[in-house]
């Protein structure tokens, strides 16, 4: 544990001094917003065993919510990112009371079911402004003091605000209802059989999980200034499902870098294509920006075969194998 | 609202032509699903195929439509044998998410090739000449390439559902998924009827693909908005259950073409209203069996 | 011990995310667009080259500083349009930026130029609120925008004897506004609206709505979509016969769409657009300049594009300035005309040209392929644009 202590340490200062080293801000909070979604993510799939197909709904929703009351009820951001935060307790609530009872593939199909309906309402309702988006959410003062309009400001406050909930998600796991979570993963009979109400675990996991990717949205919103469709459309469903397998499904630090690397794709992949091309001479690279989908495509398909542990399962089991004495750290992945 | 006879009869036929084309594309997907275990996600890929196939054949080489409804399954079910074969294999003893993803990376690459190459306005394929023209049946015009769209799904639907489960094949083959060692026991060769059976739940999905060329404008996201519609249907239906799945896509597509008239807006979304509702009625869906 | 490995493993992303400003050494002209879904044929990679076109035809260079043209493909999404759009602000010294398709991207990224203050031209978004609700000084709506099809269109198709309509409408903000407007301007000269139905965006199968529009009798049926939707709806209306009892209006139709259906599916088909490559010499010279390194003829939003990205480097020239707010002050005063548009920028930031209402050749009219439409009526541009009575922005007052 205290090893871990210091590595998340470690990144927390790296990711404090991020900007002094050239790092872009707003490309950095959008990173720690899809961080703490992946992150949110995989405490359903990875320590519960609960694949959903309907978090954008928890995204989306809670963005709108909160862009919503920042923009027009004029709240300060503190009770923006709450409400949105709410907004997604609420939608993971009724979601998990439909879906709970039913297991596997059914139990995915329900939630995508649901979200798609989410998605049906935030592209009738007026207040989402439909295809255009909602557009120009103000940055807001925190707290009515401090103003967030600077970059850099907004990004140390975001930086602390994903800092907590990831801790937050770190404390839910090493917590003895987190240990239950586990147990109900491994074999939910057994953990019947030991007498613990296991929908209401899986009920309450589904509403931690939901409530910090509101969370994520909320605090999305707030640092690029709109929410639009692409938030509550099954796409991002998807794509919390590759950041979460890519990273490594089960293991803390995996969703972080699952989402790095997707966010990093989706934005930078001109410019990879480019790099590529003047490295290795090779013209078809410079497309590569126009190929997001096949490369994504890609990855899904080689990671699935090959690649099932993630990049940080991957990495911890090097380790593990190598560091015999520590093998034993049962601690569950970190 | 007040809505007149011929019109609503013109729906509810509308809605059964729609509905045949539904039953056809889930069935490949419920075969698939019920004999291997195996989610589907590239179908709507695979249907893309089948029409794009079509559409090359015409304007590369000249072979006509009826050529292509026997060649084009052919084709596009070797390459989901290649598929089975070289990628599939490897993850039947996992978890049904890692099908799932394998098939939906497999359809992100498949659409974003075709896309790179014919970009996403689609090609016009036209009607083939004996199909052309409509009945005109005095509540309404139906053109007769939509009747043809429902005999021929409407057989192929029939017959797939006859192969499966009363001949002596299909016996093997729901016996073989169900038991493979005790199966290959009897010298039944168990891996091969599966690839087997991949080829022919793809073949059955690029077969609605020439179906819908002269429909649907030929475009490489094609399937993009029908794969979530035709696994909601076979979800409906019972995963496992190919009559399930037929009947569910005949009753989708009149229910889809009845909310077209009175409340059209909804017509995509309540295919989802209602498997939300039939799974918490019936957890395995309507013909499924609970696994 | 495994654990220092995360930080390693972020730090770098980091390295990636991390971009060293560049100083003002070069003119950089950003063109974030779809290149890769569902609108990547009407501008795409097309409108890249087009801008590339401009830039080498300009020779280059301009107060003295070579251009550098940075593009992105937003994927329909505008998160990151507007991402892209400001880091290349914050980072890479962007001069100035072009906005692509999707009004949801083009808002998001007026947006961004309006707090960076700079030069914003967009071509193919469609939605007029750009210059109007949504207006800021440093837009530049160069091409079309809704208002324009809908008064074009309508208006000019009531004045051909089109007077009873029904409205096959997609069903998001973008159709419903296309209807709305159209069927205001119908009513207004005299047309009647019979009726409307909504479908669900990307519907394959538009069996269902045609009928009913067969039904009501109208003389027109609007086509108030866009994309896959109206190519679907107008192969469907064809089979259907329903071209034989009415005349289909596309509202939002671009000469891509019109090559992918063929003329066969699309004859007699009324639409309004910018500009054809077919109209003059000078366009068919553009035309085969663009055709000969594409091997399509480009639409009139990738003609723009060029057009635009002249316009802009012309200005810079004349303002001595690459700083927006002079530069802009010299848009809105030059008077433009080239093998584009003639006409002028208003102070809303509204390009108003000339529209033009077209009809679809018949294949026997057709002499080339391309060759598809002939000019039905040209449009006034202080006829067909928003006026100052309608429009709320507080920069035209």
């Amino acid at each position: 544990m205290n090893k871990s202590i210091l590595g998340y340490g470690l990144l927390f200062l790296a990711l404090l001094a991020a900007p002094f080293m050239g790092a872009y801000p707003v490309f950095m909070m959008k990173l720690l917003c899809f961080a703490l979604f992946a992150s949110a993510f995989n405490l359903l799939l990875g320590y519960t065993g609960l694949l959903s197909f309907g978090h954008a709904a928890f995204l989306g929703g809670s963005a709108y919510v909160a862009g919503h009351a920042m923009k027009v009820w004029g709240v300060t951001p503190e009770l923006g990112l709450i409400l949105g935060t709410a907004t997604g307790a609420l939608l993971g609530w009724v979601f998990g009371l439909l879906a709970i009872r039913r297991q596997g593939i059914y139990f995915a199909m329900i939630t995508l079911a649901l979200a798609q309906m989410v998605f049906f309402i935030a592209l009738q309702a007026k207040f989402t402004g439909g295809e255009d988006g909602l557009q120009a959410v103000p940055r807001g003062k925190l707290f009515g003091v401090l103003d967030l309009s600077s970059d850099l400001t907004m990004y140390y406050v975001a930086l602390l605000i994903v800092a907590a909930a990831f801790a937050l998600i770190v404390r839910t796991i090493h917590s003895p209802f987190g240990q239950v979570l586990k147990g109900i993963k491994e074999n939910e009979p057994r953990a019947l059989s030991l007498g613990y109400d296991v929908s209401r675990f899986k009920l309450l996991a589904f509403v931690i999980s939901a409530a910090l990717s509101g969370l994520a949205g909320s605090l999305k919103t707030l640092v690029l200034g709109f929410a639009t469709l692409t938030d509550v459309h099954w796409s991002s469903s998807g794509s919390v499902i590759l950041m979460t397998l890519l990273g490594g499904l089960g293991t803390l630090s995996g969703p972080l870098v699952g989402a790095a690397v997707v966010v990093a794709l989706e934005n930078k992949i001109g410019e990879l294509g480019n790099l590529l091309a003047g490295l290795t001479r090779v013209e078809w690279f410079n497309t590569l920006g126009e190929s997001v989908t096949i490369v994504t495509g890609l990855i899904f398909v080689v990671c699935v075969l090959a690649f099932r542990r993630g990049i940080m399962g991957e990495v911890i089991a090097l380790f593990t194998r190598g560091g015999g004495k520590r093998a034993g750290a049962a601690g569950g992945g970190h | 609202m007040s809505v007149s006879l011929p019109a609503l009869l013109s729906q509810l036929l509308l809605g059964l032509v729609n509905g045949s084309f539904y039953a056809m594309l889930s069935l490949g997907l419920a075969v698939i699903f019920g004999l291997l275990n195996v989610i589907n996600f590239a179908h709507g890929a695979l249907f893309m195929m089948g029409a794009v196939l079509t559409w090359m054949a015409m304007n590369y080489f000249e072979v006509n439509y009826w050529v292509m409804l026997v060649v084009a399954p052919v084709i596009v079910g070797l390459f989901g044998v290649l598929i089975e074969r070289l990628l599939l294999r490897w993850i039947y003893k996992l978890d049904h998410l890692y099908g799932l993803l394998l098939t939906l990376g497999l359809t992100l690459l498949i659409e974003g090739l075709f896309r790179s190459v014919y970009g996403v306005s689609g090609l016009a394929y036209d009607t083939p000449d004996a199909l052309s023209g409509a009945f005109n049946l005095g509540f309404m015009i139906l053109p007769k390439y939509r009747a043809w769209v429902v005999v021929a799904s409407l057989v192929v639907c029939v017959a797939t559902w006859f192969l499966i489960e009363k001949t002596r094949i299909g016996a093997y083959l729901r016996a073989g998924t169900e038991n493979p060692r005790l199966v290959e026991a009897f010298g039944v060769n168990v891996p091969l009827m599966i690839t087997l059976t991949y080829g022919f739940g793809v073949a059955l999905a690029a077969f609605a693909g020439v179906l819908a060329a002269p429909v649907i404008q030929v475009s490489p996201l094609m399937g993009q908005n029908l794969i979530i519609v035709v696994f909601a249907v076979v979800v409906i239906g019972g995963m496992g259950s190919i009559m399930g799945a037929i009947l569910t896509g005949l009753g989708l597509g009149v229910v889809e073409g009845l909310t077209k008239v009175f409340y059209p807006e909804a017509s995509s979304t309540v295919v989802f209203v209602i498997m939300v509702i039939v799974l918490l009625i019936r957890p395995a869906g309507l013909f499924g069996k609970e696994k | 011990m495994k654990h220092w490995i995360s930080p390693i493993a972020l730090a770098c992303g980091l390295a990636l995310a991390a971009g060293a400003a560049q100083a003002q050494d070069k003119v950089r002209i950003g063109f974030v667009t779809d290149m890769s879904s569902l609108y990547s044929d009407v501008e795409g990679k097309g409108g890249a080259l087009a801008i590339q076109m401009a830039i080498d035809d300009f020779g280059g260079k301009v107060l003295g500083m070579p251009i550098e043209l940075l593009t992105a493909d937003h994927q329909n999404k505008a998160d990151i349009a507007a991402s892209k759009a400001r880091e290349w602000i914050d980072t890479q010294n962007l001069t100035m930026l072009f906005g692509g398709t999707t009004s949801s991207t083009g808002l998001a990224m007026a947006k961004v130029a309006q707090e960076k203050k700079r030069v914003f031209m967009v071509n193919g978004a469609g939605t007029s609120a750009l210059t109007n609700e949504q207006c800021s000084p440093y837009t530049v709506h160069y091409a079309y925008d809704t208002v324009a099809l809908a008064k074009g269109t309508g208006g000019a198709v009531v004045d051909q004897g089109g007077k009873s309509w029904f409205f096959l409408t997609a069903d998001y903000a973008f159709g419903t506004a296309l209807e709305a407007d159209t069927s205001k301007v119908v009513k207004e000269k005299g047309g009647t609206v019979v009726g409307s139905v909504k479908h669900p965006l990307n519907t394959s199968d538009f069996s269902s709505f045609l009928v009913q529009a067969q039904n009501s009798k109208a003389q027109i049926l609007g086509l108030a979509n866009a994309g896959g939707d109206t190519i679907n709806a107008i192969k469907a209306a064809k089979e259907f016969g329903v071209t034989k009892t009415m005349k289909l209006a596309g509202l939002l139709v671009f000469v891509s769409d019109i090559h992918s259906l063929g003329l066969k599916n699309t004859e007699g088909l009324l639409l309004t657009t910018s500009w054809d490559w077919n109209l003059d010499d000078r366009t068919r010279a553009f035309g085969k300049k663009y055709f000969d390194k594409t091997k399509r003829m480009p639409t009139d939003l990738q003609a723009a594009d060029y057009s635009a990205t002249m316009t802009y480097l012309k200005a810079v020239e004349a303002a001595k300035s690459i700083d927006a707010d002079k530069v802009m002050a010299q848009l809105k005063s030059m008077k433009i005309d080239d093998f584009y548009a003639k006409g002028t920028i208003r102070a809303d930031g509204r390009f108003v040209h000339d529209m033009y209402l077209m009809q679809v050749k018949s294949p026997a009219e057709s002499k080339q392929a391309w060759d598809y439409y002939k000019v039905v009526a040209k449009l006034p541009g202080e006829q067909v644009f928003t006026t100052k009575a309608e429009s709320k922005c507080a920069l035209w007052k």
